[in-house]
């Protein structure tokens, strides 16, 4: 995997730059994260690096979660143990609230490691994938951007209807496609190449050029861009 | 910390040091740098502070002017780096915050009554 890390949006702001103009901005509060698990092509047929992000506490999490992070004791360990089977290393650390897996090699990664928002100091651009808000059954102007109809002119009860949506009696049917009214927003999405202005690696704060989806607070996905100059 | 605490701590690095000190009603210069090509100068806007606006990065202030018989406004951001200094000619007697009935006037209308600081 590239460098990549969770973390929270916490909201926009402004802040001039070195020539005093302004740039918005979006604070994230990324990391610490955990390395949890590492996938590797002989064991699962891709690579990828588990990376979780915020403790849970122990009394929410489950059995499976808290032994996937630390070494529990039972029936099957007990018996692996006594038939001399290597089990796979734990992070030793909290059972963690979002675990995710960021794809590519797993070179220079080992579990338990720690991951911090100074890793992406050195990194350009970023894209940060989230969940946009939700905006519920929208119709197609607020959904796709229609234009509507008249205010007047004889227009009824119809002002923010879509129109035609097809042909005659040939083909008889709306083609596949057409757009129409339906859930909007609560979908993942991704913002690509988005400028890194500053790292505050203390406060644990990443701080891009723009907009990122989703509510404040809502978990993103930040991941050093593939994207070309 | 909380997301406004965060929020603020972002914003502190770009929060002017010493912000200009006016108040609404006052004949205020504005001396703003501005860059041509390679070098930089000071443009002097003048007018009466009509309004200010926001708080934190978000806070501009309002000053408006008569120029050739038409009204012109300008807003400017208070924390702006570009903002060189706000001279503060003279000082009136004004009741609200904003400052919009000005708009609405013309010619000698336009006055307001001068304060004296003690």
């Amino acid at each position: 995997m590239g460098k990549g890390i969770l973390g929270r949006k916490v909201g926009m702001t402004q802040i001039y730059d070195e020539k005093g103009n302004i740039v918005p901005v979006t604070v994230i509060q990324a990391g610490p994260c955990h390395v949890l698990q590492l996938r590797t092509v002989e064991k699962d047929g891709y690579d990828a690096v588990q990376i979780g992000y915020e403790d849970k506490p122990r009394r929410l999490a489950s059995r499976s979660e808290r032994g996937q992070v630390g070494s529990l004791s039972s029936k099957r360990s007990k018996k692996l143990a006594t038939a001399g089977v290597d089990v796979a290393s734990r992070a030793d650390c909290e059972p963690k609230r979002f675990v995710r897996e960021l794809r590519g090699s797993t070179d220079g990664y080992e579990i338990g490691q720690e991951l911090n928002v100074d890793a992406l100091a050195e990194v350009k651009s970023v894209d940060i994938t989230g969940t946009s808000k939700g905006r519920g059954y929208a119709g197609v102007m607020k959904r796709h951007n229609f234009a509507g109809q008249r205010a007047t002119h004889g227009v009824k009860k119809v002002h923010r209807h879509a129109g035609g949506t097809g042909c005659s009696a040939a083909p008889s049917r709306v083609f596949k496609g057409r757009r129409m009214s339906g859930q909007y927003g609560n979908a993942r999405v991704t913002t690509r190449n988005l400028k890194v202005v500053n790292v505050d690696a203390e406060n644990h704060l990443l701080i891009v050029r723009g907009a990122i989806p989703g509510p404040n607070g809502g978990l993103v996905v930040v991941e050093e861009t593939n994207k070309l100059g | 910390m909380n997301k406004q605490e965060l929020i603020k701590l972002v914003d502190q690095g770009s929060l002017a040091e010493s912000p200009p000190q006016f108040d609404i009603g006052d004949t205020v210069d504005v001396h703003s740098k501005i860059l041509e090509g390679e070098k930089e100068r000071i443009q002097i806007f003048t007018g009466t502070v009509i309004a200010r606006a926001g708080f934190g990065m978000n806070e501009t202030f309002t000053v408006r002017r008569i120029v050739a018989g038409e009204g012109v406004e300008r807003k400017f951001p208070i924390n702006s780096p570009r903002i060189d200094q706000v001279v503060v000619k003279r000082s009136s007697v004004v009741r609200r915050a904003k400052l919009y009935f000005l708009r609405d006037r013309i010619g000698k209308a336009v006055r307001l009554k001068e304060r004296r600081r003690s």
